[in-house]
């Protein structure tokens, strides 16, 4: 080890420092777009979808955007703020990149928001969509492909009420976005809330809440569980007995976790603006490509970001490949002249999108793979409770 | 004490020419700054572990709550530095000085634990703070002001102040340990008895050691929510306690600047393993593991090898 | 809250204190006798769930899957023990952290590389589906009794296999004053060794029975090492009997908290803020409980050093 020697190291510490400083040539006449997508921990899941949904909607365009060759860059946030800031600012100034696109969760999107669009950059959010951009707080370089997160939960809070349910109780983490999905819920539910329980974000065992449910014999049972918490509940809440009970939930039985949670999420519900089985031509190209390429059904993670690829497809076409002239550029996002997988789609003046939500319920596909399926539109047309605070400037 | 110390200082005098040397862009320096302020943390967190023997796994909760004091000000309106940074360096020195009471009490790995858990409970604070984000963290308005002049928005300036304060510390550090506080912080660390049996408790030392730390870390903190106008709960888990506790032991523990060796080549490596692939932490992980296994002494150990 | 419902949640409290016993038992025991820390042992409780949870899906069989990822987990320990940690046995603890620490990086990312970052799903074997009804509207599935019993069962005949046995003896006389035993010409390196595997068996043995249950997931261990951490330190370190007995007192704090802590709040506060309060304050309650038993008894309930 001695052999290193104090140059060595020294030369070491500040190459190390600089080595991002590696200028990366543009191609002529192309087009660079920053993914950002996590792929630390157990969330990577999530951001592999992401990944995976704008990579098979760029080979589906040939790997051009709008006649321009497409190149990407995968910038994992590592579900850290600050190193999401760190390394989004390299790929705006180092990689010269001309589009951001991606991000799974609120908080990353959060950190990330002001450094993209003060440098004039346009970033298109294929996931987080928190209500802090949707309403004063929008902003002319965002749009989101997904949807403002509480618009889902209010989806459950209607599905609710129109099945005639009295007593709800209601479960979430006990964080932010737990805290949205309880009062979204509510804006649409007009029953009692038998009780909400906030359970800790690295909860393992449900026994105690499931209890508490047991005991209190609701109508129903609201919950919010992302990720590895849903697969937990989903399990336990099977094993427990209680699936007489029905399960409506958002972001917890999705084709991300249904493998792991297998049979015991069948016939559980979910909400969201997008489903597998969705019956139009776009949807099928996108949905068989994907399983033949990943023996996986994608989620709303891929879908929304396949159409992303999509929505910068027909805006780079409208401005015939000038991404200087960023007024036109904006306007042709907001026209949004694509064929979007879960059908009709628009941009409201906030640019989040107007489109029509579903309950979904899990379900066998042919192939014998779990998928949520189309239940019943629960809105038509809608547009999020924020938008009208918006004033875009 | 003195040998070797040309490094660090060859590695603050590179970051005071990086600027203009061309390494200009505003992500060199985020980066730069990123990496001097978590140096400056782990200088603070290397006065405790080298110096008083009081080896933290709850150091970020400090940082964390130096972060959120300049996070609860903006919000209500004050971001004067006049006002911000008393308050942002009490409330860490308080919040250390209260759980270090109880804490000092126990040693070893036990001190690890009860800092850990005092860390978590911190964190646990933080995310249910849901005026200020919650678990989603918080976008400061405006970063803190100078005398009503926006000093910190201009990045040369941000990085010479950092740059500034990281070399502070350090200094103010070295100073403490070599005073008389920092002989008996340092002699009840080689061995307890000895020091009560001379006539000293080192008790009271280690507290204040304690707080003195958490204000260090709390400067950190200021610095670290206005380098990225931003804030959350993340700041204060126990990973990033533990990063810091590795930035320590990789630049050596027993010398103040291998600590700002450390953070300098963790956040390099870091960022350099990530550029390389995705899945950085399966070269990290080993990296950790060799470097533990053939440098003893960390970085510092390197240049200057210890002998008796 | 009924009397049944509190008795039901004590039951559910037991239930999480010996799967954390199962995983702590591993780590107290190599924390105790060669007094290293072992940050690793979370990603052997990983590594253990996704040992059983492919092998059972490759025989078809739960069982199979058992039986085999046990022998696997303790070659993988072995392993270990011969890379990485022999080499920091005479290292201080920070030494032992921070490569610990690298082994942590390097499993997690490599069982992602090798599994993909979602989930696994391992089902229930066909023998104990099914649960018993222990309240209206809720079963207790058989499958936890069969956890409960088979964790009771290690913590006996590792009480046995400690207290009763002359291996048992060399370990409790490493764990107070190893030196004294190397003096008295017992090969103090495979006392090491073997405690180490058999270690890294007990972790694996906990991830495969807690793959029906829990999610298989990249990082899993992690919130289980430093709860795992919180017992043995309450337990006092090395001490088998104190670790069963803080399993429980913190299995049966973090239960009882969460279904209580709420109520109680309520009592100060206005029922959305006392829910809210309430659960941050039982997710804390844990390390309010480990802080407050350090103050008083510095180095836990039943230290084994004097």
């Amino acid at each position: 080890m001695v052999g290193i020697g104090r140059r060595g190291l020294l030369g070491g510490t500040t190459a190390l420092l600089a080595a991002p400083a590696i200028l990366h040539a543009q191609p002529a006449g192309g087009v660079k777009i920053g993914v950002v997508a996590v792929q630390t921990g157990p969330q990577a899941a999530l951001g592999n979808q992401l990944k995976e949904g704008f990579a098979l909607g760029l080979r589906h365009l040939d790997g051009k955007l709008g006649g321009l060759t497409a190149e990407t860059v995968l910038i994992d946030d590592e579900l850290k703020p600050d190193v999401a800031v760190t390394k989004v600012r390299a790929a705006l100034e180092r990689d010269k990149v001309d589009f951001v696109v991606g991000v799974v969760f609120s908080n990353i999107l959060q950190a990330i928001i002001r450094p993209v669009t003060e440098s004039g950059t346009i970033l298109i959010s294929t996931n987080a969509g928190p209500s802090t951009f949707a309403g004063r707080g929008c902003n002319p370089n965002f749009f989101t492909t997904s949807y403002n997160n509480d618009q889902v939960h209010s989806v459950m809070g209607q599905a609710a009420q129109d099945a005639g349910y009295k007593r709800v109780f209601v479960m979430v983490p006990n964080y932010q976005a737990g805290r949205d999905a309880v009062a979204g819920f509510k804006s649409k539910f007009q029953g009692e809330v038998v009780d909400e329980v906030f359970v800790p974000l690295t909860q393992l065992d449900f026994s105690a809440e499931l209890a508490k449910i047991a005991a209190a014999r609701p109508d129903a049972i609201f919950t919010f569980m992302p990720g590895g918490l849903g697969v937990n509940l989903v399990r336990q809440y099977r094993q427990a007995g209680l699936a007489t009970i029905p399960f409506l939930s958002t972001f917890t039985v999705d084709e991300a976790t249904l493998p792991a949670q297998g049979d015991a999420a069948l016939g559980f519900y979910s909400a969201a603006s997008w489903a597998p089985n969705m019956d139009n031509p776009q949807n099928v190209k996108f949905v068989n490509d994907y399983v033949a390429a990943h023996n996986a059904v994608p989620a709303t993670y891929a879908a929304q970001a396949y159409d992303a690829a999509m929505l910068l497809d027909s805006a780079i076409r409208r401005v015939n490949g000038n991404l200087a002239g960023k007024d036109a550029l904006r306007a042709a996002i907001q026209a949004a002249d694509f064929r979007s997988v879960r059908g009709p789609f628009k941009f409201g003046v906030n640019h989040y999108p107007v489109q029509d939500f579903w309950l979904l319920k899990v379900g066998r596909r042919a192939d014998g793979k779990l998928e949520t399926q189309t239940e019943r539109k629960i809105f038509a047309d809608a547009v999020d409770p924020y938008a009208a605070e918006c004033r875009m400037r | 004490m003195m040998r070797g110390v040309w490094l660090p200082l060859l590695a603050l005098a590179a970051l005071a020419i990086a600027p203009l040397a061309g390494f200009s862009a505003s992500y060199e320096m985020t980066l730069m700054a990123r990496a001097m302020i978590l140096a400056m943390a782990a200088v603070s967190l290397s006065f405790l572990v080298g110096g008083a023997g009081l080896v933290s796994l709850g150091h970020a909760a400090s940082v964390g709550v130096g972060a959120y004091a300049v996070a609860i000000l903006d919000a209500n309106g004050f971001t004067d530095a006049a006002q911000v940074l008393p308050v942002a360096i009490g409330a860490a020195a308080i919040f250390a000085l209260l759980t270090g009471a109880i804490a000092i009490r126990t040693s070893g790995v036990h001190f690890i634990m009860i800092t850990l858990a005092f860390g978590q409970m911190a964190f646990f604070t933080a995310s249910s703070l849901s005026a200020y984000g919650g678990d989603d963290g918080y976008t400061l308005y405006s970063r803190t002001e100078v005398a009503g002049a926006r000093l910190l928005e201009n990045r040369l300036a941000f990085h010479y102040i950092c740059l500034g304060l990281l070399a502070a510390s350090w200094a103010v550090a070295s100073m403490l340990l070599a005073s008389r506080f920092g002989r008996v912080l340092r002699a009840a660390r080689e061995n307890a008895q000895r020091a009560e049996a001379v006539g000293f408790t080192p008790y009271p030392y280690r507290l204040v050691g304690y707080g003195i730390a958490g204000a260090m870390a709390g400067v950190a903190g200021v610095l670290l929510v206005n380098a990225t106008e931003f804030v959350s709960p993340a700041m204060l888990s126990w990973q990033r306690s533990g990063e810091l506790l590795f930035m320590v032991i990789l630049g050596g523990v027993g010398r103040l600047w291998g600590a700002i060796l450390g953070a300098l080549v963790f956040v390099g490596l870091e960022t350099w393993l990530a550029e390389l692939t995705p899945h950085w932490k399966m070269i990290f992980g080993p990296l950790l593991v060799v470097s533990v296994i053939a440098l003893r002494g960390g970085l510092a150990g390197l240049v200057a090898p210890r002998h008796g | 809250m009924t009397t049944q419902l509190l008795l039901v949640q004590a039951l559910n409290g037991l239930q999480l204190g010996i799967l954390l016993f199962l995983v702590a038992a591993g780590l107290t025991l190599v924390f105790g006798v060669m007094d290293f820390i072992n940050l690793a042992h979370g990603v052997q409780y990983m590594l253990g769930a996704y040992l059983g949870a492919s092998l059972a899906a490759a025989t078809g069989s739960f069982w199979w899957g058992l039986v085999l990822a046990l022998p696997a987990a303790l070659l993988a320990g072995l392993l270990l023990e011969v890379l990485v940690f022999r080499h920091l046995y005479a290292r201080d603890h920070l030494a032992q952290v921070l490569a610990t620490f690298g082994v942590i990086l390097f499993l997690n990312e490599g069982v992602k590389l090798v599994w993909g970052a979602a989930p696994l799903q391992v089902p229930i074997p066909a023998l104990l589906q099914g649960g018993v009804e222990i309240m209206p509207g809720l079963q207790y599935p058989i499958y936890r009794i069969a956890v409960l019993v088979a964790g009771v069962a290690t913590a006996c005949g590792l009480w046995w296999l400690v207290e009763r046995t002359r291996a048992g003896m060399l370990v409790r006389a490493g764990a107070s004053n190893a030196p004294m035993v190397s003096a008295l010409g017992v090969d103090i390196g495979r006392l090491f060794t073997l405690v180490f595997a058999f270690g890294a068996m007990l972790a694996g043995f906990a991830g495969v029975l807690a793959g029906p249950i829990f999610s298989v997931e990249p990082g899993m261990g992690d919130n289980v090492l430093i709860l795992a951490f919180v017992v043995i330190v309450i337990g006092g370190i090395g001490s088998i009997r104190g670790a069963f007995i803080a399993a429980l007192l913190v299995g049966l704090i973090d239960t009882l908290g969460k279904s209580l802590m709420p109520d109680l709040m309520r009592l100060f506060l206005d029922a959305s803020a006392a829910r809210q309060t309430g659960a941050a304050l039982a997710s804390m309650l844990v390390y309010i409980a480990m802080a407050a038993i350090l103050a008083f008894r510095p180095a836990g309930l039943f230290p084994v050093r004097a």
